[in-house]
Parts: structure tokens; sequence; C-alpha cells
């Protein structure tokens, strides 16, 4: 082996020439059908990368021809209205988009977060009991929405904890099903930051929960943070579990987190779809818009914090 | 493992030598270790609790129609005088959704998914990689919407000659869902191909081997059992998506393969009987259990098979 500033030795060059030259001449140019097959493959591949793409551009920009006309103040200061649609709104729906969030927010960060330390930090993966949480985990992320507004609708609304049709219970629900969003998340984050911080903390006295709190959460927050976006922008645009809880009522009022019926942005998108008007169908598009900037802005925030903070250790 | 053994690693209880431990027994230490194993169990509660949810309405269903007649009916007419729950044409309309959307999932979501491992430049995929993300991240009632009030209409300009009839169908449905898998199988795939070692490639590209050749008989093939599990994936997500379905599939509970037609998928069944006027503890109240105890048993199977392809082709590289 040589260093790259000096020339190789000619012998060297002189072998390294025969070889090109052998290369060339048995595999040669490609054959023009060869060449023709992969132009189409390549075209090809294109056109599937295209149609992903159009999908996501198209749904935008249909949401956008249709909504923008009903993109105005109505839009957030007014209730649904069977008589006046073309003034009708969606203000009860986003506060009960926030209630819920909050709600959501206020369960999961605490559980998910907690849960992924408990994993990586403290659970021997040996045992059957932390191996059931860790499957378990696996199979709740599989588990379809609906069946989460079947739990809600069962066990939060009737059933042991018969709370009623409220928001706190859409909360629950949807901390349940992203749970295993923000722990899978939040474990991935922890299991980057290097063994050798842990030891160096421990090294220096430091008990187990110190180092957990003041070495490796702070070393992983921007990975946790990320899981946790994802997953709110996931609960703001979640409509499936919140009809099995009783979230279609026509809601005129304001709603309170433990009184009252409620609705959120997608379930009242998807009550004014259903109707036979045009105008309610020009106000769902003119939500689904509103809903999906939000998202959007959501996600790519959680994309730039990951790519801006990720660590290279 | 616990705290003691923490606070002095290399001793063992029983052990002569002094023990290393710290004075004081740090019970605050445990007390978080107990409040963070809590969060754990509390995602195994929430299963259990789901499992209890399903089973007790769909025990007392079953106590009235037999499983029998449930499962291989082929007329479902909940709620009518003389009533009738064969579950079979909500099964047929979910295998619509399911089929729709893999025909247009596996070649949009597997050709992305190799383009984007084994052509795109990496400045481009740091581009088109977080756009897939986005449309990962799209509400399913916002794509509902598109596919009811746009999808539709233009599937039927588009193929004036075929028997649409109703606001409604089945096919475009599926289509709609369709777009929601490419992320997964692309972003799945993408991964279990980026897995295949390079060593594998470049011996390839050493015996003169083109890209496509590459590609398509090297790294396809050693990728095999993630990119199955991402279709895997892609399948339970048609069976469980409800939005999509509730809005632009319709609702009729009739046996059809007429992809032009409405029908009720499983899901879209659960939704809207769910969000009609039904007294809780009756018959009709309780299918949605019954029927959401299928759509658990059917995901869940198709999720394990998942995670265990995903393992194999995390473990062999």
């Amino acid at each position: 082996m040589w260093m790259v500033t000096e020339k190789p030795p000619r012998t060297a060059r002189l072998a390294a020439a025969g070889a090109r030259a052998a290369v060339d001449d048995v595999f040669g140019a490609r054959s023009a059908g060869d060449r023709a097959s992969s132009a189409i493959f390549f075209a090809l591949l294109l056109l599937g990368i295209g149609v992903a793409m159009l999908g996501l551009v198209g749904l935008v920009t249909w949401s956008i021809v249709e909504g923008a006309p009903r993109l105005d103040a109505n839009l957030f200061i007014e209730g649904p209205s069977t008589l006046r649609p073309e003034t009708a709104g969606f203000r009860p729906a986003i506060l009960g988009s926030i209630y819920v969030v909050a709600g959501v927010i206020v369960l999961v960060v605490p559980l998910g977060v907690g849960a992924a330390i408990y994993l990586e930090e403290y659970a021997d993966s040996t045992r059957w009991w932390n191996r059931l949480i860790e499957l378990n985990i696996q199979n709740l992320a599989g588990v379809p929405s609906i069946v989460f507004g079947i739990l809600g609708l069962g066990f939060i609304v009737r059933g042991p904890l018969s709370l009623g049709q409220v928001a706190a219970a859409g909360s629950i629900t949807l901390a349940v099903m992203l749970l295993p969003t923000v722990i899978i998340a939040a474990r991935e984050a922890i299991r980057a930051v290097p063994q050798a911080i842990r030891e160096g903390a421990l090294a220096l006295g430091a008990t187990q929960w110190q180092t957990i709190s003041r070495q490796v959460l702070p070393a992983s927050i921007s990975g946790i943070l990320t899981g946790v976006i994802l997953a709110i922008a996931r609960a703001i645009g979640e409509a499936a579990p919140l009809l099995l809880l009783g979230a279609v009522t026509f809601v005129r009022f304001d709603p309170q987190l433990f009184e009252g019926g409620f609705t959120t942005l997608p379930v009242q998108i998807f009550d004014y779809a259903r109707r036979a008007q045009a105008e309610f169908h020009e106000l769902a598009a003119a939500g689904v818009l509103v809903m999906i900037l939000l998202v959007l802005l959501m996600n790519s925030f959680a994309i730039w914090l990951r790519n801006r903070y990720e660590q290279k250790w | 493992m616990t705290g003691s053994e923490l606070a002095a690693p290399g001793t063992r209880p029983g052990s002569n030598r002094s023990r290393l431990e710290a004075a004081s027994p740090h019970y605050g230490e445990k007390l978080i270790q107990g409040l963070l194993a809590f969060c754990g169990i509390f995602a195994v509660a929430a299963t259990i609790a789901i499992v209890f949810s399903l089973m007790v309405p769909a025990i007392d269903f079953f106590r009235e129609v037999s499983i029998v007649d449930f499962l291989t009916g082929t007329e479902w007419s909940a709620g009518f005088a003389d009533a009738s729950y064969g579950v079979l044409p909500l099964v047929v309309g979910t295998l619509h959704i399911v089929f729709w959307s893999l025909l247009v999932g596996i070649p949009v979501g597997l050709l992305s998914a190799v383009y984007l491992s084994e052509y795109a430049p990496e400045r481009l995929r740091r581009l088109i990689k977080p756009v897939l993300e986005m449309l990962a991240g799209i509400p399913t009632v916002a794509i509902g919407l598109f596919a009811f009030l746009f999808l539709r209409p233009l599937a039927e300009d588009a193929l004036p000659f075929l028997p649409w009839s109703g606001p409604y169908s089945i096919g475009v449905a599926g289509v709609a869902v369709g777009l929601l898998t490419v992320p997964l199988i692309a972003s799945v795939s993408d991964d279990a191909m980026r897995a295949v070692p390079r060593s594998l490639r470049e011996g390839a590209y050493a015996l003169g081997a083109s890209r496509l050749r590459v590609s398509v008989r090297v790294v396809f093939p050693a990728a095999i059992s993630g990119v199955v599990a991402s279709i895997v994936l892609a399948g339970s997500r048609a069976v469980g998506e409800t939005m999509v379905v509730l809005l632009a599939a319709g609702a009729n509970p009739g046996l059809t393969f007429d992809p032009t037609e409405s029908a009720l998928p499983m899901t879209a069944y659960i939704g809207s009987t769910a969000t009609g006027e039904i007294a809780a503890g009756s018959v009709q109240y309780n299918t949605i259990f019954a029927v959401g105890s299928l759509l658990f048993v059917m995901t869940l199977v198709l999720n394990m098979f998942a995670i265990r392809l995903v393992r194999r082709f995390r473990q062999v590289y």
C-alpha cells in the first residue's frame, strides 16, 4: 500500500491498465436491450416516487382550492349551524381539540417517557415480564385506532371509569393509543446516548436516577421531543376513536373538560362532510386545510428538530 | 436488577467483603424505579383493558347469536326486526379495501423504496424522505374527504364506462387507503434494503452487474423479509383504517364484489353504528364489540407475523 500523494509504481499502473482493458473486453458496452430495460426501470422508479409525491401535492392543492373561499374569521369564531351553513364554523371543535390534545400531552408524556426510561435503563430484558411489556407495546402500536375507541367506549365512557361522553374521556383514549408511539421514539432516543456517559456519571458517585435525570435525559431530549410532537400531530388529526366516544354530536357551546358533550376538529369535519349541502362540503374542506397546515407545520418542526439536534457521538 | 446491585457493582449479597453499598438505603431511588416500572406496566394494563372491553359485550352477543352463524353467514341486517348477523359481507368489504389499497401501495411504495435506497442521490433522499413522512402524517379524515369529494368524481370522469352509482365506491376508498399505505411500505422496505450490506452490492458490481440487476436480483431478494413485513403491515393498516372508509365507501351491508359499488367494511360498520342512536346493552350495540373483536384478532395476527419478519431481517445483518 502506498500513500495517496505518491504515484503508484509503474508495474502497478500497468497491471491496473491491463485489468481495465480486460474488463472492457469481456463486459464491454452493454447491449441495447440491457440499456433499454435499465432506462425503463429507472422511469418506473421515478413514476413510483412521483405518484407518491403527487398524492400529497394533490391533496394539499385540492384542499386549498376547495376550502380557501371559507377560510375567514367565521371559521374560527362561529359554531355549527344548520340554518346558516354559509357562516358556520369550527369554534367548539377547535376548542374541543385544544382540550383533548392538552389532556393527551399531560397523560402521554410522563407515562410514555417513564416507560421508555424503565425499559431502557432499569429493565432486565432477559426477564419474562420485561419481554412481555416490550412485545405488548409492539402489538399495541399495531392495534387499529377504532379499537381504542371501543376501549374508550367500554372502559372509560361506560364501564369501570364511567366518565361519560366528555373531553377527558377523549384525552385518555387518545393517550393510550399514542403511548406506543411515544415509548418507541423515546426508547430510541435514550438508546442513542452512549454508555460511556452513564458510566462516567456513575463513576463520579451519582445515583442511577441522578445519572438519568441529569445526563441521559438532557442528552436525548431532542429525540424524545420529536416523538412527542409527531404523536401530538396524530392526536390532532385522529377522529375514528372519538366517534365511538360520542364526539359527533352537534356541539354548539364551548366544551369543558369533564362536563357536557365535546367534538374535535376532525370529527366536526367528518360531520360536515356527511351533510348534503355543498356549503358544508366547502366548510369541511376549509377545516381540512386548517388541520393539514397545522399538522404539516408540526411535522416539519419535528423533522427540523431531529436534523438540527441529531447528535453524533 | 435491583437498586442495591446498582449501588454496589461487583458485590454479591452474602459475600464476606465489606459492603460497598451506599450508607443510605436510597428510598427515593427505589420509589422512582417503582414509578417508572408502573409506566411500563400501564401499557400492559391498557392491552388487558382493551381485551376486557371487547370481550364482555362480545360474549353477551354470542349468547344471542351463534358464533358459527356469525362467522359464516352471508347476510348482515343488524337492527331490522328479522335481524341476521352474518359477518361475511363486512369481511368482504374489508378485503376490498385491503386489495385495492395494496394494488396501489405495493407498486408505488416498493418503487419509491428502491429509488430511495439504490438510486437517489443523498441530497434528493434527504428531501424526499420528509415528504413521505408528511404524507404519513396527513390526518385520515382529510384523505377520506379528498377521496369522497375529489377522487370519486374523478374516477367517474376517467372511467365513464364503469357502472358507477351513488356517491360512494369501495374501490375508490381502497385506492385512497392505498395512498396512506405508500409511506409505510416505502419506509419499512427502504430500511430493509439499506440494511443489506454494501459488500453484497459491491460483489455484484464487480461481476459486471448493472444497477438494475443489483437492485432487483441482489438487494431486493436479500431484503425480502423486510419487504414482506412492510406489505403485511400495510395490509393490517388497511384492515383497521376507518375514516377514509367511513366517508368514501358508503354503508351498503350487502355482499358485493363490484369495486364501483358501495360496501360496508368492518371498521365503517363500527364507526357508523356507534354514531347512531342505539341503546347500550342491546344486541345491535353488542355487534360493535363482536365485529371489533374480529378486527382486533385479524390485525393482531398480521402484526405478530410482521414483527417476526422484521426481527429476522434485523438479525441476519
